[in-house]
């Protein structure tokens, strides 16, 4: 193993160790009853079996395919539209000002805010979640990648030109290449953030998926399952940001310092 | 016929410029920072707006735009793709021409020989050094053939042996093609290295245009004499072959020996900061050195300008504060002049 291989498994170990040191507290809290009210506090090892438990007669997995399912199509609908609403407000000014005061104006509302004017709109149905998820992904992703393709250097695009280029060549080869360390920060925050916003919907408005779960377990006062919910739910929002980083690395990562 | 003309052309800065280029000319724009050069260029290029008309090989090109003018554009920035190979930005401009892959992949190949960067090719610009990037953009702007090349600044930035070998490499490779090129610098040492005409630009103006020689003996006006640093010109009575490549020149009582074939020589102009003065005698050979009489000391903030008189020849010599102080040189005084051999500029008959 070479000396800077080594270091790498220090470094990875060193970084494990908090997360070690966490769970041995978490468990021995929970054991001494640190807290009063035991079954309010599981330790780590019950939550792992009702894990186990909820996998088995696939409870966690019904609900957790529910959410899986809303939130690929919904960020995967949301995010392609937004980037392509985003190309044309970036790369054509007459769209961007004709389109952004809409924009500007629908960007600050949160996702959730939506949601009661969906209910009456669409009702209780899977397109509800779908179109709140949509929403909570199309803003920011035209935000950033109109943002992404208008911050492209205009001398890459003179350069461009002046080598015989034409606009759909400079648009496709130069620009949007260009922008994709911007619109790749947008999706993988998005990402994230599309995990949030829906578990937050289905504990509000629908009636199956992780949200929906954490919400019966709240009710039978199941302090075990709440929180496997909120590791699937953690654990999900890190994988998709993972998924969009390890993109934009394969992408962007030969030529991008920052990547 | 010329093959770049410019009429009445304004942009910002730059006013009322007219301009021409003649067929296969290397052409150098000089000027100090901001004077417009860069506009100038953009404007030839076609991708800034401007007023006037531009004339490219005879046909009005105002409406044109730049994919169809045929001007390669070495930008000052290089402006490479980062995103693209070395293979890849230079096959840019083919590729955008609807060349076939085969053709494009012989030529590109062929000019990465000529501009040794062949070991490059799947290399990104980042991880290029300054004087690679060069290379790299200038095959890149030369790949499609243009009729005309633009060359902003294409030695900034680099330290002085890269660039005086980019220098050397880039005259032998635009004599060789041929082509139409402007070239922008601040340098007038580069300047005259490369032009076969100069035009000088401030604020905008073009204040004089003409041989390299031009610029320093016949100067059109105050500006222009500034900027060549106001040179001494001696008129040269008669020359004298010392050996082939090497002359004398004599200007009164003033004897130069420079480097140069043929008797052909009419005036020498020397800048003031290539005239040494000193109040004791220098060590080493007695050629280009003579005595002179201390006629007038100006100083100023950084530099000290002495006035010698040499028979009947004045010549103006500047130096450090810090050097003149450390000699004791007053006015009316004898001193000790000393001209760089390798300096000297000529005019011929």
């Amino acid at each position: 193993m070479t000396k800077s291989a080594r270091r790498r498994h220090v470094e990875s170990a060193l970084g494990m160790l908090p997360v070690a040191v966490f769970l041995i507290a978490w468990e021995s809290a929970a054991r001494l009853k640190v807290f009063p009210g035991g079954f309010s506090f599981p330790a780590f090892s019950a939550v792992v079996m009702e894990f186990y438990r909820l996998t088995a007669n696939g409870v966690l997995g019904k609900n957790f395919l529910s959410s899986l399912t809303r939130v690929l199509v919904g960020l995967s609908s949301g995010s392609l539209a937004g980037i392509a609403m985003g190309i044309v407000m970036g790369w054509k000014d007459v769209v961007n000002k004709a389109l952004n005061p809409i924009i500007s104006l629908l960007y600050p509302i949160p996702a959730l805010g939506w949601l009661p004017l969906l209910m009456v709109w669409i009702g209780i149905n899977e397109i509800l979640p779908v179109t709140i998820i949509f929403i909570c992904s199309f803003f920011p992703v035209v935000y950033n990648t109109a943002t992404g393709i208008r911050n492209v250097d205009r001398k890459y695009v003179q350069a461009a030109e002046t080598l015989g280029a034409s606009h759909a060549r400079i648009l496709f080869r130069v620009v949007i290449p260009l922008a994709l360390p911007n619109i790749f920060t947008g999706l993988r925050l998005e990402a994230g953030m599309a995990w949030r916003v829906l578990v937050a919907a289905e504990m509000i408005a629908i009636p199956t998926g992780i949200g929906a779960l954490i919400m019966r377990a709240e009710s039978l006062v199941r302090v075990d399952i709440i929180l496997v919910c909120l590791i699937v739910l953690s654990v999900m929002c890190l994988v998709f940001e993972n998924i969009f980083l390890f993109m934009e690395r394969r992408f962007i990562g030969k030529w991008s310092h920052s990547a | 016929m010329p093959d770049i003309r410019l009429v009445n052309v304004t942009r910002h800065l730059c006013r009322d410029i007219n301009l021409e280029i003649s067929d296969k000319e290397l052409f150098v724009i000089v000027g100090t920072t901001g004077a417009g050069k860069t506009t100038l260029l953009n404007i030839i290029a076609g991708v800034t707006d401007y007023t006037g008309h531009v004339f490219l090989d005879d046909i009005n090109v105002d409406d044109v735009p730049p994919k169809k003018r045929g001007v390669g554009y070495l930008f000052q920035d290089l402006a490479l793709f980062p995103h693209l190979t070395v293979e890849a930005n230079i096959a840019f401009g083919l590729r955008a021409g609807g060349h076939d892959k085969i053709g494009t992949d012989q030529h590109v190949s062929s000019l990465m020989e000529m501009m040794r960067i062949k070991s490059l090719a799947d290399r990104y610009p980042h991880m290029l050094s300054g004087g690679e990037k060069k290379r790299v953009a200038l095959a890149r702007s030369l790949a499609p053939s243009p009729g005309i090349l633009l060359l902003d600044e294409p030695t900034s930035s680099l330290d002085h042996q890269t660039a005086k070998y980019l220098r050397s490499e880039l005259n032998s490779l635009l004599k060789r093609l041929g082509i139409t090129t402007v070239y922008v610098t601040h340098d007038l040492r580069e300047a005259e290295e490369l032009a076969d005409r100069i035009a000088f630009m401030s604020n905008g103006i073009i204040h004089q245009v003409s041989s390299p020689a031009g610029l320093f003996f016949s100067p059109f006006n105050r500006v222009v004499s500034a900027f060549t640093g106001m040179p001494n010109i001696l008129k040269c009575e008669k020359s004298r072959v010392l050996s082939p490549g090497l002359v004398e020149v004599v200007s009164d009582e003033i004897r130069v020996v420079l480097p140069y074939d043929g008797d052909r020589i009419k005036k020498i102009a020397i800048s003031p900061d290539d005239i040494y003065i000193s109040d004791v005698r220098p060590p080493g050979p007695s050629l280009n050195r003579f005595i002179g009489r201390v006629e007038e000391i100006t100083r100023h903030d950084s530099k000290v300008q002495v006035r010698v008189s040499v028979g009947k020849n004045n010549l103006i010599a500047e130096l450090p504060v810090t050097a003149f102080d450390e000699m004791s040189i007053e006015k009316g005084g004898r001193v000790h002049v000393v001209i760089k051999l390798r300096r000297l500029r000529y005019a011929e008959a």
